[in-house]
């Protein structure tokens, strides 16, 4: 008998693993939230003309690098699931590592761009632009970080040949994550 | 009975494809993600509008059905996306008429009305309704 397995990873009553299922589950829920805050924030946007001259103080350098760095981090994350049903543990070890750094990377570039934005006196309660601005994006920030430890945790049982599953789970959630940010891209920082 | 993903019912939705499609995948993206900076350069509303938003679509719709691999996913996690989907409608209809307003029949929002009043007598142009 190896590694206790729990009941819910075994089952499952709609052909789906159920732990997938559930992550699924958290991605609907998820819909809700950020498109409830994107929504909003675009309703806002054509009710307020000043918001365009708010977002023309966006760094649009900085959010097409952290755009790059998801989507190449969403690629890391494909292949380090694609390892794990190879049963490559090491190279999906690094793999997920190396998303890991794209996390890490993507939120450096982003507290540089909220330091220069604060420092130069644009903070959450400079105006509804700003607040919708460090809501959304801070929000997303946290299921970064989220994600981070969540990948961090599981890499370890990853290496040793355990769990390869969840690799494929924190996946897709990772891949939401990089959904929300390509749909918070153009509204926070294209769109002048 | 060790610990790998080979539990009954464990099976991965993944596809077959090899790295080097998922490469692919990633260099379109990629390119996208050029035409969608590229777009409202050209100072044409209705092609920023396309490139900036439609291209965040199209991104969005490549990475759900090629990284996440919904299309080979079952019909119970489309309907789970849907019903989302769905309900953050529901909830946007149901506060539709009284975004952007300051009072209603029964209401007034003191707080959202100096805000704006504030911002207009910076200079801003804002058409919020009154």
């Amino acid at each position: 008998m190896g590694a206790q397995i729990p009941i819910a990873t075994t089952r499952s009553a709609t052909g789906v693993p159920t732990g997938r299922l559930a992550v699924w589950w958290v991605i609907a829920s998820e819909i809700v939230i950020f498109g409830g805050i994107l929504v909003a924030y675009i309703l806002g946007r054509l009710m307020n003309d000043y918001w365009g001259a708010d977002a023309a103080n966006t760094n649009v350098l900085a959010g097409s690098v952290n755009t790059f760095v998801l989507l190449t981090s969403s690629l890391f994350v494909v292949l380090a699931h694609q390892a794990a049903e190879n049963k490559e543990t090491d190279k999906a070890f690094r793999y997920i590592w190396l998303t890991i750094l794209g996390g890490l990377i993507f939120l450096v570039i982003k507290s540089f761009e909220w330091s220069y934005e604060i420092h130069h006196g644009m903070t959450i309660t400079s105006s509804r632009f700003w607040s919708f601005y460090y809501t959304a994006a801070g929000i997303h920030g946290l299921h970064v970080i989220a994600g981070m430890i969540i990948m961090g945790i599981i890499s370890f049982d990853v290496k040793k040949g355990k769990f390869l599953h969840r690799v494929e789970n924190i996946g897709i959630y990772w891949h939401f994550v990089d959904i929300v940010w390509i749909f918070l891209f153009p509204l926070l920082y294209i769109a002048k | 009975m060790g610990a790998s993903h080979s539990h009954a019912g464990n099976h991965s939705s993944g596809s077959h494809h090899g790295p080097g499609h998922y490469v692919k995948i990633w260099a379109i993206l990629l390119v996208l993600l050029v035409l969608s900076i590229l777009g409202p350069e050209i100072g044409v509303k209705w092609i920023t509008i396309v490139s900036a938003f439609g291209i965040a679509f199209v991104k969005a719709y490549i990475v759900v059905q090629e990284f996440m691999h919904l299309k080979n996913e079952r019909r119970v996690v489309h309907y789970a996306l849907a019903t989302s989907l769905i309900a953050m409608g529901m909830f946007v209809a149901g506060i539709y008429a009284d975004v952007g307003r300051t009072a209603g029949e029964n209401w007034k929002n003191q707080a959202a009305q100096s805000l704006i009043d504030k911002h207009a007598a910076e200079g801003h142009n804002s058409s919020a309704p009154h």
